[in-house]
Order: structure tokens, then C-alpha cells, then sequence
């Protein structure tokens, strides 16, 4: 004989009461009208900043200065967007070089990560949480920190002034956090996939690239994105590194129009726009993995 | 016959738990040598040592009496069918059986030859398209064999194959895996907790029991002489029925007594007495060795029927014929077939022979 547990009335509505109308449904209804209230005056506040940079890159230089504020009356132009990019810019070269050095450095960061990963996920090792937390850490510690001893370095080197010198910096910082990411995603891919190619007769490392591999290139390509991110954004290497306006990097090259006796905010202004672009469409792109990315690895193939 | 693959003294431990202790299996060549063990018992983890998969803590395999200890498993030539299939997730089915073909680097026309083959043996030609994730645990299971047997290995390895397989089609590929074994004539290691597989398709069984090895031999040998109480009430259904005794001249328990047919006992020894349940029979002629008792349960199964007998305050079940109708509460009397009696020790548990 069976026993209910169940409240009376209960037992005959399915699961979770599903037959019923929901009341939960009838509550938002209520709660709908104050919540998107609060939340536009939410996005107002927090894009404040972005709408005004955004303005101010499409006004006229007069209308920037005008006194009350122009806010919807002012006449658009691409005017400063147009020097950003024109050859005599002081900030086009930046940006080449950005894309350069972010795109260098993260390939290094991956070529280099995605291996010691499987490796760490695969193999056993002596020490491996030792060894893993000892990566990790390396990520704890600020740039500023560590600049001035790589500053001497480089000056050693002669790197310094050089964009290779900007692409290992960001590299080795990108390393922990690749090798770290990409061995949740290992971690998640059964090793016996590999060891079922091993005894078809593959290799080792036949067997990693044949069946592993194909499976974890959205992992890859999320990982690679942060790196992208961070290289793309940083700044504190950048400007200490490097001073040579050929060589230096977006972020300083805009820092560098704030300064000096005139400053044209809207070049300012289309540049940072300009630059903001890049992160938010890679952003747009990885937006599943950016809360998983915190959580290293707890992500789903 | 010599022999395909020897494990000497394989002990492997995860942390604490020893998978398996000191390990010692041969298996001759062209074999069809069944693994049969419960749940954990060590069987998964002796086919990953023998495929090279994992690295034995002490002892060694040999392969054709060399020594492979150290070989990777792509040397090792043999096939396995893993227990969870490990099929290429990004493969289709045909891809996935191929793998092991294109690895060797065939030609195409061969390929094709081999994987129509499989495919027909198989039964899986309409899923030769479908990634593993649109198929069935029965349908991965049959492509999980296929990637074997499209091969020539030195042995197959097989980790419960059959499990995920519905009744009709089980029994089938029993029958098909036991026939492609006699044409192949290649040696097949075979996994399996279903003691029904083991008996039927099994040229030699070997018993696991927490990563040691309890008793080797044919079928019949593991049925009708098991080596210890364990082996008995682990082989056969229903499970052997173990009775305490002391044994001497007779073989005496709590209410019965019966002939000693021979064990070699000095003085009064302590044991258990067993007995299976077809070798009871409740048609008794006069003369016969006999134990009474009182029916307990009666549990018509169709083909037969179990009826539990109380002796001296102890359960017996005995298989009736189908027809046999007993009330519960009924003084019976079921005759013993002596010559098919078994006698273990109670303190080691170990057969004891007969004189
Ligand atoms: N990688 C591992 N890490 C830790 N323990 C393991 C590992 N592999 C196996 N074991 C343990 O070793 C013992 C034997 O496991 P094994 O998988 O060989 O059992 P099995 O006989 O194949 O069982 P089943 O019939 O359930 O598949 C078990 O106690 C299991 O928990
Ligand atoms: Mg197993």
C-alpha cells in the first residue's frame, strides 16, 4: 500500500501542480510595469557615460563646447570618425598595432596553452595541484608590479619601444589563464575517446587531434576571445613599454591626445568609440562562456 | 595451445582502492575466454591493463609470450569494445567503424568492403549516417562492436558488449559474436556479469572477484565443481543452496542428516553443505536419500516452478516440474541426487574434495 505524502488535493493536479494556472505567472504580470521602470532608469545610469562619448564623437567641435549642453539639437558628423582613420591620424597606427600585438599574443597564448592543458587534464603528474595553483597565480599579481623588472629586462633586450616585446608580455600573462580555461574544457571531453582512437591505432597525439581536438574549438575560440579582450584592453604595459608613437599600442596612443594645450575631445571621444567596437562584438560573441569563464570550466559542450 | 595474452601477478591500485590484486590470468590462443565478475570486481580495469590503457602498479602481460608491459596500445594490436562505447562524437557511425581502417591507412574500396560487412553482421546499415548522439544505447553499442570486428586484431577485447541490447536481439548476437569467433579463429576476451553469456558462448570462464581470480575453467567445470562458496552461490540461478553442517561419517545439520558420499573430512568438521536446487527433487522413491521438510513458498515460473522448503529451520529452493502443485505449510521430502553435492569448509570456504 502506497502512502501519500502529498497534501491533500495535490496528488491528482501532475507534476508540480500543471494542470493549474500558474499563479506565479499573474505576480509578474504586477511586478513587469515597475521592473522595466527600474531597469531603463538602470541602463540610463550605466550608459550615460557611453551615450555622451558617443555624442560628443558625432558633434561638430563647436557644439561639443556649447554652453547649455547640446543634448538632441546638434547637427551629426562623421568629421572626427574620418580622422581617426586618416593617414596624418596619431591614433590610426595605434589601433594597426593593437590588432597586431593582440593577435600575436593570442595565438602564442594558445598554441602554447591548449597543449599543456590536455596535458594537465590527461596526464598525472608530480605535484599537478601544486603545479596548477603555482599558474594560477601568476594571474593574481597586478601588471604594475611586475612592470618595472620587465621594463629593465626589455632595456637589456632592446625590446623595449618593439611590438614583439608587447606580444611576449601579453602572451605569458594570457598563458595561465588559456591553460586554465582550456582544462575545464578537456577536463570535460572523456579521455576514453582518446584511448578508443589509440587502439584503432592512432598515436598519441593522432588520437588528441583527431577526435579531441574537433571537440573542443568552441572552447578554443572563447578562450581565445578573453585573451583577445585582455591584450586588446591593456594598458599599463603599454604605456610604460613602449613611447615610440610608431610602435605604441591604442589604449596610450589615446591617452596620448590628453594632454598638450588644445585637446580635440571629439577625436578623443570617435577614438575610444572606435576602440570599444572590437571588445563589444567579441563580447556579443562569447556571451554564453563570459559567466562560465568565472566559474573555469563548469561549461557545457 | 600456447597462449595470446598472460597476465602475471597484475596489481593495480586508484589511491585506496585496489582494482587488482595480484592478478593472474592465461589465455590460449583462439580462445573465447570469458571474464565474469559482479559489479567492481576488477574486470574493466583488467582489460584497460591488458589494451595498455593503464600501467599495472606490479607484474606483466605478455602478447604471444612477449612481454608488452610497456607497449603503447597502438603496438599492442588488439580491439576493444568499451563498456561505455567511446564512440567519436563528431563521426558518423561508419566513420566511427572505419577509424581503426584508416588509421592503417586501407584503401577506400577496401574500407567500403569491410564496412559493408561489418554493417550487414551487424544489422546497422540504415545507421551508418547518424552521429552517435541521434542513436540509441543499443544502437551505439552494435557500432561500438562494429569498430572491433572490422579488423584483424590479435585479440579482441570486449567490455560488456551485450548489455544495452534488448532480449531478442542479445541472444542473437550471442549467437553471431560465438559464430565469427569460430570463423575468425582469433582469441576473444569477453566482459560480462551475465553468467547466462558466460556459460553459453565461454570455451573457458575465468571468476573475478575483487580484483583476484576465484576459479578458472570451462562452464561446466565452474558449474559443477565450484571451487569455492562464493563461485557456488555466484554461478547459477536460483543461487546454490548452502546449508551448515558438521560433517564426518554423515553430514549432519540442524534437523537432517544425510550420508558423508566421500568428502575427505577427519573427525567432526564444521562446513557447509550445498546442494542446487535441480539437484533436489520432491518425487521421491522410497529408497532414496532424502531430507524432510515443510513448503514455505511456492513460485510457479512457467517452465518450472521453485518451491521453498523449511528444513530444521533453514530455506531450500527446489526445481519442480510445472506441474507440480504443493500447498504451503506441507510436509514434503526432497530427495538429494548425491553425486551432485557439494561440501565447503566454513572457515575457508574452499571446496573440500571428495575422496
Ligand atoms: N580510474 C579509477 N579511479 C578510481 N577507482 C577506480 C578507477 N577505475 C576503477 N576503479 C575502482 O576499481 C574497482 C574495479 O573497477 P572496474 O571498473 O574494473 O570494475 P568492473 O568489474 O568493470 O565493474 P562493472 O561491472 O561495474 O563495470 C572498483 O572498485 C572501482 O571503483
Ligand atoms: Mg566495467
Amino acid at each position: 500500500m502506497a502512502t501519500h505524502i502529498q497534501p491533500e488535493g495535490l496528488a491528482d493536479k501532475g507534476i508540480a501542480g500543471e494542470t493549474v494556472d500558474p499563479p506565479v505567472r499573474r505576480e509578474r504580470k504586477f511586478g513587469s510595469g515597475v521592473e522595466i521602470l527600474l531597469l531603463t532608469i538602470f541602463m540610463v545610469v550605466m550608459l550615460f557615460p557611453v551615450i555622451w562619448m558617443l555624442e560628443t564623437a558625432l558633434k561638430e567641435t563647436k557644439d561639443i563646447y556649447a554652453v547649455p549642453a547640446k543634448v538632441f539639437s546638434f547637427s551629426p558628423t562623421l568629421d572626427h570618425f574620418q580622422n581617426v582613420f586618416s593617414s596624418d591620424s596619431p591614433v590610426f597606427k595605434g589601433f594597426v598595432n593593437s590588432v597586431i600585438v593582440a593577435g600575436f599574443s593570442t595565438l602564442i597564448a594558445t598554441v602554447l596553452g591548449v597543449p599543456a592543458a590536455w596535458a594537465y587534464s590527461r596526464f598525472t603528474l608530480k605535484a599537478k595541484k601544486d603545479q596548477l595553483f603555482f599558474i594560477l597565480s601568476t594571474r593574481f599579481m597586478p601588471p604594475v608590479v611586475v612592470v618595472i623588472p620587465v621594463f629593465l629586462m626589455f632595456r637589456d633586450l632592446s625590446l623595449l619601444d618593439t611590438r614583439l616585446g608587447l606580444v611576449l608580455v601579453y602572451a605569458a600573462f594570457n598563458l595561465p589563464f588559456t591553460i586554465w580555461m582550456m582544462k575545464g574544457f578537456i577536463d570535460e571531453v572523456p579521455a576514453e575517446y582518446e584511448e578508443a582512437a589509440m587502439l584503432d591505432g592512432f598515436s598519441r597525439f593522432e588520437a588528441f587531434w583527431r577526435v579531441t581536438m574537433p571537440l573542443l574549438i568552441p572552447g578554443i575560440a572563447a578562450t581565445a576571445v578573453f585573451a583577445l579582450i585582455f591584450s586588446w584592453n591593456e594598458f599599463v604595459f603599454s604605456i610604460f613599454l613602449i613611447t615610440d608613437p610608431d610602435t605604441r599600442t591604442a589604449p596610450s596612443a589615446i591617452a596620448g591626445l590628453i594632454g598638450g594645450t588644445t585637446i580635440d575631445w571629439g577625436l578623443v571621444a570617435a577614438s575610444a568609440m572606435t576602440f570599444a567596437v572590437p571588445v563589444l562584438v567579441f563580447a556579443f560573441l562569447v556571451r554564453k562562456h563570459l559567466v562560465a569563464g568565472v566559474t573555469l570550466g563548469a561549461v557545457r559542450r | 595451445m600456447s597462449s595470446a595474452i598472460v597476465a602475471e601477478g597484475v596489481s593495480k591500485s586508484f589511491g585506496e582502492v585496489e582494482a587488482l590484486k595480484h592478478l593472474e590470468l592465461d589465455i590460449p590462443d583462439g580462445s573465447f575466454f570469458v571474464l565474469l565478475g559482479p559489479s567492481g570486481a576488477g574486470k574493466t580495469t583488467t582489460l584497460r591493463v591488458i589494451a595498455g590503457l593503464e600501467k599495472p602498479d606490479t607484474g606483466r602481460v605478455l602478447l604471444n609470450g612477449i612481454d608488452a608491459t610497456g607497449a603503447n596500445p597502438a603496438e599492442r594490436d588488439l580491439a576493444m569494445v568499451f563498456q561505455s562505447y567511446a564512440l567519436y562524437p563528431k563521426q558518423t557511425a561508419a566513420q566511427n567503424i572505419t577509424s581503426p581502417l584508416r588509421a592503417r591507412k586501407l584503401s577506400k574500396a577496401d574500407i567500403d568492403t569491410q564496412l559493408k560487412r561489418v554493417a550487414e553482421l551487424l544489422h546497422i546499415e540504415e545507421l551508418l549516417n547518424r552521429y552517435p548522439a541521434q542513436m540509441s544505447g543499443g544502437q551505439m553499442q552494435r557500432i561500438a562492436l562494429g569498430r572491433a570486428l572490422v579488423r584483424d586484431p590479435r585479440a579482441f577485447l570486449m567490455d560488456e558488449p551485450l548489455t544495452n541490447l534488448d532480449l531478442k536481439l542479445r541472444v542473437e548476437m550471442r549467437t553471431e559474436l560465438t559464430r565469427i569467433h569460430r570463423s575468425l579463429g582469433r582469441t576473444f576476451l569477453y566482459v560480462t556479469n551475465d553468467q547466462v553469456e558466460a556459460m553459453s558462448m565461454a570455451d573457458q570462464v575465468a571468476v573475478l572477484r575483487q580484483g583476484t581470480v576465484q576459479q578458472v575453467g570451462k562452464p561446466t567445470e565452474i558449474y559443477d565443481r565450484p571451487a569455492n562458496r562464493w563461485v557456488a552461490s555466484f554461478v547459477g540461478s536460483p543461487r546454490m543452496n548452502l546449508l551448515q553442517c558438521t560433517a564426518n561419517g554423515k553430514i549432519e545439520g540442524e534437523g537432517w542428516s544425510l550420508p558423508n558420499p566421500g568428502f575427505g573430512v577427519q573427525g567432526d568438521h564444521k562446513a557447509l553443505f550445498g546442494v542446487r536446487s535441480e539437484d533436489l527433487s520432491l518425487d521421491v522413491r522410497d529408497e532414496a536419500v532424502s531430507l524432510a521438510g515443510k513448503v514455505y513458498a511456492v513460485e510457479p515460473l512457467g517452465d518450472r516452478t521453485l518451491v521453498d522448503v523449511e528444513i530444521g529451520g533453514q530455506r531450500v529452493i527446489i526445481k519442480a516440474p510445472p506441474t507440480a502443485s504443493y500447498t504451503i505449510g506441507e510436509q514434503v521430502r526432497a530427495a538429494v541426487d548425491m553425486e551432485r553435492v557439494h561440501l565447503f569448509d566454513a572457515e575457508s570456504e574452499q571446496a573440500i574434495a571428495r575422496r
